[in-house]
């Protein structure tokens, strides 16, 4: 399984993706959560459909880190992990297929920017190279396809052997984007990616994740609201570790259901 | 009233008093070594096996068993005590019986050295029937660096940050291919100061040498692994107290030559290391 070549198209090219399914992709049904004897997520159901930007907000501690991480099975690191309900990709679900395949398929991005501590070029390539890639052409064009989609490609296309730390925080944030670009994920997690960005930078990866929206599903965790209503299709409000709205944004953001909602989204609390 | 100042002068002076008694003994040791045992070091001396009883002639002999030891040692320990290193740093599960075996082989590196000569005189002498040979000493001196080796590579793997791994498993890639691709290369400058350290340690040892591969005086080259052979820190304890009337010059040029050749270990190995963390780019 690791060194045969896992899913990938014979020659990267744009638009090849057939892929808009706009039926559910994640289907979440009575996720419960427990570390140790914390309980994280209380009975989450939700659906998410394919092609569309899920913000999830939430004050801190409210278990929408922790639900994204169950969405590529990140938690199953924490040894003390429990979960009980189920989470299906396409109909299957996830503890039935094998956590290389699924982390291929449902890409992440963390909170801080995160290079490997290799160049800018084997940052890109590593995940492609991790799924049995070897051919170089393969790798430089999809490097340069990744990185083009990322809107990274022509800040660093002169210099993609030097290390990913000389990037900035903004440029590094884009970098991984571009390295969860290259794996042909089909829906990328998106965990707080723009805590410790400026503005400008922001703005960009924001542009990046509208226009990813196109060929990937998104979800989106964030601790600014209003970055939620800018990008977001659907927003769902997590408090407590309990979902206790979700509906279009618009929706959410103009006439919620719930008082906590709107609380929360006005900055009464959290 | 206190003054900050004052107590920031007198905290600092402790300091400075406390790194000067570690360097002026070490310092002298060095000087007195070099300067007693240099007259002896000429081309014979390193080329020549010892004649008249050790009392003129070389120590060639010497020298090449060391090597020889010492080589052996890293041979057989490095790469046993690497992957139990990386089992026990990524594999193992953290309870109650890792734990104490952590803690077992920390203890391990404390254990006198001597022990560990007995240990493998009654295992590779005696048990496995290898005889005094280089074999029995290299993997008696092996065992004693282990746990030297375990502990300092452990802590180099788990100084790799934890969120290496994360990335690199959510980007699919298996557990070994984080560990071979992310973790390890980075736990190379690491593990390297731990086999320095283990280097000189099994250089310098002569108590698990003594019942295990190290002859009194033999003045040939071993011819294979199940040879005896000469060490140079048996061989000046021999010349130091078993033979009357050595040179002093003798004696101290070879503690000098057993100085100098850890020195030139430790050297390569912090050159090596060198060029992993020039390469290291974080």
């Amino acid at each position: 399984m690791v060194n045969s070549v896992r899913n990938f198209k014979e020659t990267p090219a744009r638009n090849y993706r057939k892929n808009i399914s706009k039926g559910v992709k994640f289907d979440i049904n009575d996720l419960n959560i427990r570390f140790g004897s914390v309980h994280a997520l209380r009975h989450v159901s939700l659906k998410i459909q394919g092609n569309e930007i899920l913000s999830v907000i939430g004050p801190s501690n409210s278990g929408k880190t922790t639900f994204l991480r169950v969405l590529n099975r990140l938690n199953d690191l924490d040894l003390n992990v429990k979960m009980e309900g189920t989470v299906k990709l396409e109909n299957e679900d996830i503890k039935n297929i094998d956590m290389e395949s699924l982390r291929k398929r449902v890409g992440m991005v963390f909170a801080l920017p995160l290079p490997l501590p290799l160049s800018i070029f084997d940052n890109v390539a590593y995940g492609v190279r991790m799924h049995g890639v070897k051919n170089k052409k393969f790798l430089r064009d999809k490097v340069e396809e990744s990185l083009s989609e990322a809107y990274l490609w022509e800040e660093v296309k002169d210099r993609l052997g030097e290390s990913a730390f000389k990037l900035s925080g903004g440029q590094q944030q884009r970098l991984c984007i571009a390295r969860t670009l290259a794996v042909e994920p089909e829906v990328i997690l998106f965990d707080e990616p723009c805590s410790g960005l400026d503005p400008i930078s922001t703005a960009k990866v924001e542009e990046a994740m509208v226009k990813l929206k196109q060929k990937y599903t998104l979800v989106l965790v964030t601790n600014n609201v209003k970055q939620a209503a800018r990008v977001g299709d659907r927003t769902a409000f997590f408090l407590n570790g309990e979902l206790i709205e979700i509906d279009k944004t618009d929706k959410v953001f103009t006439a919620p259901h719930d008082k906590r909602t709107d609380g929360y989204i006005r900055g009464k609390f959290g | 009233m206190k003054n900050p100042y004052r107590t920031q002068k007198i905290a600092f002076a402790c300091l400075f008093l406390a790194t000067l008694l570690i360097v002026v003994p070490v310092g002298f040791i060095v000087v007195i070594i070099i300067q007693k045992g240099m007259p002896a070091i000429n081309w014979q001396f390193l080329s020549d096996i010892p004649r008249h009883g050790m009392r003129a002639g070389g120590i060639f002999p010497a020298i090449v068993g060391t090597l020889y030891l010492v080589t052996g040692a890293i041979v057989f320990a490095l790469p046993i005590g690497l992957l139990a290193a990386v089992y026990l740093s990524e594999y193992s599960r953290d309870n109650a019986l890792t734990r104490v075996i952590k803690l077992a082989i920390v203890n391990l590196a404390g254990v006198p050295s001597v022990v560990y000569g007995l240990f493998g005189l009654a295992l590779f002498v005696v048990f496995f029937k290898f005889g005094a040979s280089i074999l029995s000493g290299s993997l008696t001196l092996g065992i004693m660096i282990l746990p030297v080796i375990i502990t300092t590579s452990r802590e180099a793997l788990e100084s790799v940050p934890y969120s290496f791994r994360e990335v690199s498993l959510s980007l699919g890639a298996s557990k070994w291919q984080t560990i071979r691709h992310i973790v390890l290369p980075n736990a190379i400058p690491g593990i390297l100061t731990g086999t320095i350290l283990g280097l000189g340690r099994a250089a310098g040892e002569t108590a698990p040498i003594l019942f295990t591969v190290a002859a009194f005086y033999l003045p040939q080259l071993p011819a294979s692994i199940f040879d005896q052979a000469m060490a140079l820190p048996y061989h000046l304890y021999v010349i130091s107290t078993q033979v009357p009337n050595v040179d002093e010059k003798i004696r101290y040029g070879t503690a000098l030559v057993l100085l100098a050749l850890v020195l030139f270990m430790n050297l390569v190995a912090i050159i090596i290391r060198y060029k992993f963390r020039k390469m290291k780019k974080w």
